[in-house]
């Protein structure tokens, strides 16, 4: 069937580079992929050799229909016992009526019309004239052809069957090796990749990979093995025969090819218009609120018109196009069929060839002409193929995080709390520094506010104490440590971080909140109670089994909670926390605050701050604008500066 | 499917009455074809023929088969042209109805259905009926005919090719009922591979931070093994399928030619000569049984496909509207009134309202604000202004007329809607500021400059690369939510409204960002009503009236001042956001 829709053969980059590093990436499966593409071969061959059997069998029942009305046989007609002389002399007197009619000889013993009085001659002069069909003959081609074409049955199956093993695991190993992969890239990664993209390879650009490799890689190998075998055979029958069917069907192929060269463009063009569409319709639904109320209707509808009629043009011309296919597929088809039974039967009229060649090349101008469409479609899937494993590969080799070792490391329970920021700087791009040489002290037990206008960078801290990001001069020490000495795993060890996105996966309360920690149901509960999260547990059905899923069951307020609650169960030494709580009502926020609160008495915490009520009691506020930090202190030797803080800081009161 | 069929006019119909007669002749030339076979077979096979003959009746099958190709041509170019218009017309159909939804039906069906709805379900649709319909029609007229063909030449022939049939019919329909359930759970697989890759996506800090990137991976690992063996499964089922169907085709013209053999060995000798042609005619015309039953297996593979996308579509194109026009047009005495009085509203299939018995009325000029808790039903009160939901009891006036007697265009040209979530089109800054239509014609330059600058966008806007002209991206990615919540501001000033609705519309504004806005905007509509949702009190605390809301019921209505000395939730509220002192000053 065809799927006009996937028929856009996209441009690789590289695509034998791209095929190379596909084949190697196979790794174990590759001798499984050659195991099969070499039985595609043998069943291929196998079904080359099927045509010629059947045109001996053809052979071998044309013999059993001609009468034998030879000299010979004539002969033995007129000195037979068991001819009644009345049957001879009718059997002279026709012999007579043919040598007056002036006929050629062949003409006499073959012709149709001359033949009728044949069923009406006695039954002792037929049954020596009557043909004998070598049937043992019919029946051994008969058996040997079925087994041929089971034997080839079953090789495809095998071949198919282990091919689709191949390419199915390919699938899988390629998912994992992404999954893995994301949590390997260093941070900068996403900042310019969209989650999309990173999805669509997942499961799209992997799936195109697998699906055409398990197609297209064994359909070529048949086909060409066809096409080359089946053009071998027939020149080895008749060349003459040959050379007509390759001539009739090339020129078929290059009727059809001229028409499908024409209407790549329409594909192409479709595809660009459906996606203009999907474009504006998801706006327009999205924003039909406003597209309401500000009497956008008729303005939306002109575009969605224009734009739903220049669809329609290319919608009609692609489908048309890609409906003429079969057409013209079964008209090159019969071409070559006629071609072979008119050059087939002048041959057979001059007894150079039998009957039985035509019938065998009527097959192998199918075995021709299926294989050219089928290489061509191929060669498209193979070039999506690579364009999509150029954008896998591309992926799994971006540069991961550089590998650690020989590294110090801090224990946990033994940290005391002292973060010393020496001369910081960085930059997200090489170019531009946004934190120009900052140094801070944070002390055992201290709490650093951060605060700043939206935009303003806050996360950056974030970023930097966790080692997300490397900064690019200066220190940051912990305990006197520098956390360039220290592995990454090592720094996240040390820390709780409770963002302002409530994230949890798709899991049980319980697994969400002893992520990646063997803890017992008791300090779980224990914690749900501090963070005050504990009667809602208990209200779920399931209680810690509960599962945590996408629906509107818990509420932004409670997730919060529970992040927190997995902080706290975490247990160490420093903290960060984002306390944002913009989604949350204010109410709700009140109890996130007091557990939020909890979480940062006997640690040195790191507060990004949105409201400033709540932080002037911080050991250290940082000041941050445009990325950078430009003021800290206490708040009160902040506001006694009147700058930007006290600004900040003021202007939440005026109108 | 059928409904969405009748769509068709009298020129589709005259189309398809025209297609099915070209269909029936190419059908005609289709089987005309073997019969040209058998005779130059039999000329070949017996050599009675002369040259000429063979080349006539060979000429004659090439006619044939052009013929056939030029039908197919113009069929195929009448099925393009009935799909896509049916599409055109489908898709207009489901734009034009979902434009005039209400948010309730938007919500029922919400947003990504609608998409899905309007796109992949009609081409789906056009698929159908751009394939399926030839092939519906042509695949039965074929059937019959070839099985008529052939049904007196020899009952063993027919019985074999009947034997190929239910062969290649059983195998599809046996993976069918295994595979297909297993097909949807794939689908789900994928949703759920997607979903863990996004979550992990999402999370990388968190991730990152619990150390917890082995633990994800085998959280992906466990899903990516379940989608692995099931989409092996079902892909080595369908391996059986091109094996069988090969092994079919091959086998019947090996079988008939066989049977043909002893039928011949045991016939009259004439008869022989006959029944060898019509060997050779049967074979191929088993072929095209064997064809077209395998059209008719695919067709009721897509049929329930399109049935489900057909279903798809005859919801939305059914689905009433709950907002009714009205007829008003909107010149009233009064200006920049809106009335609430006692005004109920539950949703469809609620069993408790979101907002009960609220009344209010606010004049020209002022401002009214309105704070609660989330699920204290704020949005929605205000949601009731502009009738994108109606309200359940009690009624709406604005200007002193109920908002059900005004047409919709009338109602919007008096008010200035800025949503929760800013909404950014595709187009330059001028085209989003200048969206829509409020019955005066575009605004002036001076205006869209003057309604960026009140709306504090003046300084990023000024920065772009091409001022006024500068192109926001699809959904407004190329700014932020605090610039993209500027420009929304600067659309509802643009408009020049009598009413001001902002649905939390400072939330993604800092505080200094969002003081001067509304200080700008107070001196530049002096005479506009605002209607204000909001969460910080820094905001609302000068309006003139804050109505304060919990779950629903209207708990105090007054200044922040006599509200924070008489009503306990409102306090509440201020103090969780700021200090006594901070209160005291304000």
């Amino acid at each position: 069937m065809p799927r006009p829709g996937r028929r856009i053969p996209e441009k690789s980059k590289d695509f034998s580079g791209s095929m190379k590093k596909l084949f190697k990436s196979l790794d174990r499966w590759r001798y499984l992929v050659i195991v099969a593409l070499f039985i595609a071969l043998v069943s291929a061959i196998l079904s080359l050799v099927t045509p010629n059997k059947l045109s001996t069998m053809t052979d071998t029942i044309t013999e059993g229909i001609k009468p034998q009305i030879t000299e010979e046989k004539i002969q033995e007609i007129l000195t037979s016992d068991k001819v009644s002389q009345e049957d001879k002399e009718t059997v002279l007197s026709l012999i007579e009526q043919f040598k007056n009619s002036d006929k050629k000889q062949e003409e006499l013993e073959l012709s149709e019309e001359n033949l009728s009085f044949l069923d009406e001659l006695p039954n002792s002069i037929k049954k020596i004239i009557e043909p004998k069909m070598d049937l043992d003959k019919v029946k051994s081609i008969f058996f040997l052809l079925l087994t041929l074409y089971l034997v080839s049955a079953l090789l495809s199956f095998i071949q198919s069957f282990i091919m689709t093993t191949v390419s199915n695991n390919f699938a899988k190993s390629l998912r994992s090796k992404i999954s893995c992969k994301i949590n390997r890239l260093p941070l900068k990664f996403f900042d310019h990749n969209e989650t999309g993209d990173v999805l669509s390879r997942v499961t799209n650009d992997v799936d195109t990979v697998a699906q055409n490799m398990n197609n297209s890689l064994a359909t070529l190998v048949t086909s060409i093995t066809l096409l080359v075998g089946s053009t071998i055979m027939m020149f080895y029958t008749n060349w003459i025969m040959a050379i007509t069917a390759i001539v009739a069907s090339i020129v078929g192929f290059s009727f059809m090819a001229i028409i499908l060269s024409k209407s790549q463009k329409y594909f192409i063009e479709r595809q660009k218009q459906i996606g203009f569409m999907n474009g504006h319709i998801e706006e327009v639904y999205s924003g039909h609120n406003v597209v309401k109320s500000y009497n956008a209707v008729k303005e939306v509808t002109d575009e969605f018109d224009s734009l739903n009629n220049a669809l329609y043009v290319c919608n009609r011309k692609s489908q048309f196009l890609s409906g003429l296919m079969g057409p013209i597929m079964g008209f090159v088809g019969n071409l070559g069929y006629v071609a072979v039974c008119i050059v087939g039967a002048l041959l057979t009229s001059n007894n150079v060839i039998t009957f039985g060649v035509i019938v065998a090349f009527m097959i192998y101008v199918r075995m021709f002409t299926n294989p050219l469409s089928q290489i061509a479609q191929a060669m498209t899937a193979l070039q999506s193929t690579a364009a999509a494993s150029e954008r896998v590969f591309e992926f799994l080799e971006e540069a991961e995080l550089t590998k650690e070792t020989q590294k110090k490391k801090l224990n946990r329970e033994e940290v005391k709390g002292k973060i010393e920021f020496k001369n910081v700087k960085f930059g997200y791009d090489e170019n531009r520094t946004i934190i120009k040489d900052f140094s801070a002290v944070a002390k055992p037990g201290q709490k650093i506010a951060i605060v700043g206008p939206t935009g303003a960078g806050k996360t950056t801290m974030v970023n930097l104490l966790m080692k997300f990001y490397e900064i690019n001069d200066g220190d940051i020490l912990i305990d006197g440590v520098s956390t360039k000495d220290l592995t990454r795993e090592n720094i996240h060890d040390l820390f709780i971080m409770v963002l302002q996105d409530t994230w949890l996966f798709e899991g049980t309360v319980r697994e969400n909140l002893s992520f990646n920690n063997t803890v017992t149901d008791q300090t779980i509960w224990d914690a749900c109670s501090t963070v005050g999260v504990d009667h809602f547990i208990k209200t779920l059905p399931k209680q810690l089994d509960a599962k945590i899923d996408n629906s509107d069951a818990i509420s932004q307020g409670q997730k919060q909670l529970l992040t927190i609650a997995r902080g706290m169960i975490k247990d160490a030494p420093f903290l960060i926390l984002d306390e944002a709580t913009s989604s949350v009502d204010t109410r709700t926020e009140e109890i996130v605050q007091k557990a939020m609160d909890k979480l940062t008495i006997g640690r040195t915490s790191f507060i990004i701050a949105h409201r400033l009520s709540t932080i002037r009691n911080a050991d250290l506020i940082l000041v941050m604008n445009e990325g950078n930090i430009i003021e800290q202190g206490t708040h009160d030797s902040l506001m006694k500066k009147n700058g930007f803080y006290a600004e900040l800081y003021n202007s939440q009161f005026k109108k | 499917m059928i409904k969405l069929l009748k769509s068709f006019n009298i020129k589709d119909y005259l189309i398809i009455v025209v297609c099915i007669a070209l269909m029936v002749a190419q059908v005609y030339l289709d089987l005309k074809i073997p019969d040209y076979m058998s005779k130059i077979t039999q000329y070949v096979q017996t050599g009675s023929g002369t040259m000429n003959q063979i080349l006539e009746q060979g000429g004659y099958m090439l006619l044939c088969s052009l013929g056939s190709l030029v039908t197919a041509v113009i069929i195929g170019y009448f099925a393009s042209l009935l799909a896509a218009s049916l599409s055109l017309k489908l898709r207009s159909r489901i734009f034009n109805k979902v434009e005039s939804f209400g948010m309730e039906e938007i919500k029922k069906f919400s947003t990504s259905s609608l998409i899905t709805r309007t796109t992949n379900d009609v081409t789906q649709i056009e698929m159908t009926v751009a394939m399926g319909l030839q092939m519906m029609i042509k695949a039965p007229i074929m059937a019959i005919w070839a099985v008529s063909k052939i049904l007196n030449k020899s009952i063993e022939w027919s019985l074999l090719t009947a034997g190929g049939v239910v062969v290649l019919l059983t195998t599809i329909i046996i993976l069918m009922i295994i595979v297909l359930p297993r097909f949807a759970k794939v689908q789900k697989l994928i949703d759920k591979v997607n979903g863990v890759t996004g979550e992990n996506l999402n999370g990388i800090r968190v991730i990152h931070a619990f150390n917890a990137e082995n633990y994800q991976e085998e959280r992906f690992e466990k899903i990516n093994n379940e989608l692995t063996k099931t989409q092996l499964f079902n892909q080595r089922m369908f391996s059986i399928l091109n094996p069988v169907m090969m092994l079919v085709n091959h086998s019947l013209t090996l079988g008939i030619y066989f049977i043909g053999a002893f039928l011949i060995s045991s016939a009259g000798l004439m008869s022989k000569f006959t029944l060898f042609s019509d060997m050779v005619v049967f074979s191929s015309y088993g072929m095209q049984v064997i064809m077209s039953f395998l059209m008719l297996a695919m067709i009721f593979m897509m049929i329930p496909r399109a049935q489900i996308s057909a279903k798809r579509i005859n919801e939305v194109l059914d689905e009433d509207n709950k907002v009714k026009d009205g007829t008003f047009d909107g010149k009233t005495k009064e200006k920049g009134t809106v009335e609430f009085k006692n005004v109920s509203f539950r949703y469809p299939d609620a069993d408790e309202d979101v907002i009960s018995n609220i009344s209010f009325k606010v004049g020209q000029g002022e401002t009214i604000a309105f704070i609660g808790s989330t699920g204290s039903g704020k949005s929605t009160l205000i949601n009731l202004v502009p009738r994108f939901y109606d309200v359940t009891e009690g009624e709406i006036l604005v200007d002193g007329v109920n908002v059900k007697e005004y047409t919709q265009e009338a109602l919007h040209n008096k008010i200035g809607y800025i949503p929760q979530k800013a909404v950014m089109f595709t187009g330059s800054v001028k085209d989003n500021v200048t969206y829509g239509d409020n019955g005066k014609g575009k605004p002036s330059k001076k205006k869209i400059e003057e309604a960026i600058k009140v709306a504090q966008a003046y300084d990023f806007v000024s920065k772009m690369e091409n001022d006024l002209d500068s192109h926001i991206a699809r959904g407004g990615t190329n700014v932020s939510g605090g610039q993209k919540q500027r420009l929304a501001i600067a659309r509802a000033i643009a408009r020049d409204p009598e009413i001001y609705i902002f649905d939390d519309s400072f939330s993604a504004l800092d505080y200094k960002t969002d003081a001067t806005l509304r200080k700008e905007l107070k001196k530049y509509t002096k005479d506009a009503t605002s209607l204000i949702v909001a969460q910080r009190i820094g905001t609302i605390i000068k309006a003139d009236k804050i109505v304060v809301l919990d779950k629903g019921k209207c708990v105090g209505i007054g200044t922040h001042k006599e509200l924070l000395k008489n009503c306990e939730v409102y306090k509440e509220i201020a103090l969780s956001q700021l200090s006594k002192e901070e209160l005291e000053n304000a």
